[in-house]
């Protein structure tokens, strides 16, 4: 390890900003009219909101074309204690961004003292998603979910965006990837305001299975491999990941109600 | 043209340990001490805002005493060279000894070569995986690096401190233990009461990142 990057020029406490200076920041682009290779994707991602926190769910596949690639990838991530971050698209784009999220909003809350506010959060992974825009006009898309804890209003909140990097901050529920307008066609029907954590749960892993019903490219739950999509809930006390021994049971019982 | 005056390298080496030594002298001493799930910093600061004592990486806190604005520069500074290392790498490859020779080649060239030393001296501590073992380096000014055990103390009255440490630490005490006798340590260095602690821990309980800040209602 060489001596401690004292001169480096970074005008505020980001690392996004600090790798730039270094010259491996994240903006990539590809020249015009290359060839572009078949990569694994990610598909449906959604999150609804609850009496009190919030609920982020994913499935598990992923394709390359027609072919399922993985099939227990993770596209549900902790964010930092008090969110989470979901991704569709390009599955190797994808986990990048979501690194360098985590990374960043950890930086800044050891180097400021503090954590960024919710808005601060989504405002950054806006950027970050905007900072792909070259790649993303050659094919290469991934567009995140961001869900999280408001301390502000003790509310949890839901942000989707598109490829651009617009951040639109959600009433009740998003959801992003190929089966997300089945999803949500599923979650506008069922959804009610100020339901409970486990009706959120249920409604989470019901709209995965709606849309792996439909859309090839999502996997629904595999009961034969135990293969459960990832849940998260975040309310009051921060992030918690639902183990698989309390999905399995409501992902048996949504293959069997959703039709 | 003017001809600079000549000082002998020994009389410009001395004049700077000097200098350095009394700044670090006006400011607040900082322990570290080992206890059986970890390892506690213990500062006396009266200031809230202000913080000697900081986060660094997953297991590794970083604790500085002299000039605020430049301790917390190097603190700015190896926050960001360990998450550029576990960022580019690893988290397994940012490691406490890594980055105190960061802090020691870092001080050491300061020291030589810009004509006013760092007036500081800063401490990195780090508990391994398992929480078991713990490591203690102590950089000083001039950018020599000390490896400790058991405890370490920085700061205007480092000698003080841990004598009172040789005599007080024991084996295995808890956190409320050894707060108790961090605070001790204090008043028999410096022969008064603190006018206010903050203190922070690196704790094998707290999962991934070990560090936790102290509240008041814990430290009394």
């Amino acid at each position: 390890m060489g001596p401690l990057p004292l001169d480096v020029p970074i005008p505020g406490s980001s690392f996004t900003d600090l790798l730039t200076a270094i010259g491996s920041g994240p903006a990539l682009s590809i020249p015009e009219g290359t060839q572009i290779p078949v990569v694994p994707e990610g598909t449906t991602v959604l999150a609804l909101r609850y009496q009190g926190g919030v609920v982020m769910a994913g499935d598990r596949r992923a394709t390359e074309g027609h072919l399922v690639a993985h099939r227990t990838i993770r596209k549900v991530f902790p964010a930092d204690r008090y969110s989470a971050v979901a991704v569709a698209g390009v599955a190797g784009l994808a986990m990048d961004m979501v690194k360098l999220f985590q990374v960043e909003l950890e930086h800044y809350e050891k180097l400021e003292g503090v954590r960024l506010s919710l808005e601060g959060k989504a405002s950054f992974l806006a950027r970050l998603v905007k900072s792909q825009l070259g790649m993303a006009l050659r094919g290469l898309v991934v567009v995140p979910l961001f869900a999280g804890f408001d301390y502000k209003d003790s509310q949890g909140k839901v942000y989707s965006f598109d490829v651009v990097g617009g951040r639109y901050l959600e009433t009740d529920f998003g959801s992003t990837g190929s089966g997300s307008r089945l999803a949500k066609a599923y979650l506008r029907t069922q959804y009610e305001p100020d339901i409970s954590e486990d009706q959120a749960l249920v409604l989470a892993v019901r709209g995965l299975v709606s849309a792996a019903r439909e859309d090839t490219a999502t996997g629904g739950p595999d009961l034969d491999r135990k293969i459960y999509p990832n849940v998260v809930k975040i309310d009051t006390d921060g992030l918690v990941e639902f183990s698989d021994d309390v999905i399995a049971p409501v992902a048996e019982e949504a293959v069997e109600t959703v039709r | 043209m003017t001809i600079p005056f000549y000082v002998a390298p020994e009389q410009l080496v001395r004049d700077k340990a000097e200098f350095a030594k009394k700044g670090i002298a006006r400011g607040r001493s900082i322990v570290a001490i080992d206890y059986d799930q970890g390892v506690l910093l213990l500062a006396e600061n009266p200031s809230t805002a202000l913080h000697k004592i900081s986060e660094v990486y997953d297991r590794i806190a970083f604790a500085g005493v002299g000039k605020y604005n430049e301790f917390e520069t190097l603190r700015k500074a190896c926050i960001r060279q360990a998450d550029l290392m576990g960022y580019l790498y690893s988290r397994e490859d940012v490691t406490a000894m890594g980055l105190a020779t960061a802090f020691a080649q870092t001080l050491g060239a300061i020291f030589t070569r810009e004509p006013k030393p760092y007036e500081v001296e800063v401490l990195i501590a780090e508990i391994s995986e398992d929480g078991n073992e713990h490591r203690l380096f102590r950089i000083t000014y001039d950018g020599t690096l000390f490896d400790e055990r058991r405890f370490a103390a920085i700061g205007g009255k480092t000698e003080q401190l841990t004598e009172a440490l040789e005599e007080l630490w024991t084996e295995g005490m808890s956190l409320a233990d050894s707060i108790a006798m961090g605070t001790e340590v204090f008043k028999r260095a410096e022969g008064r009461e603190s006018e206010g602690w903050e203190a922070g821990v690196l704790d094998h309980s707290n999962g991934r990142r070990a560090f936790r800040r102290l509240d008041e209602s814990e430290l009394n």
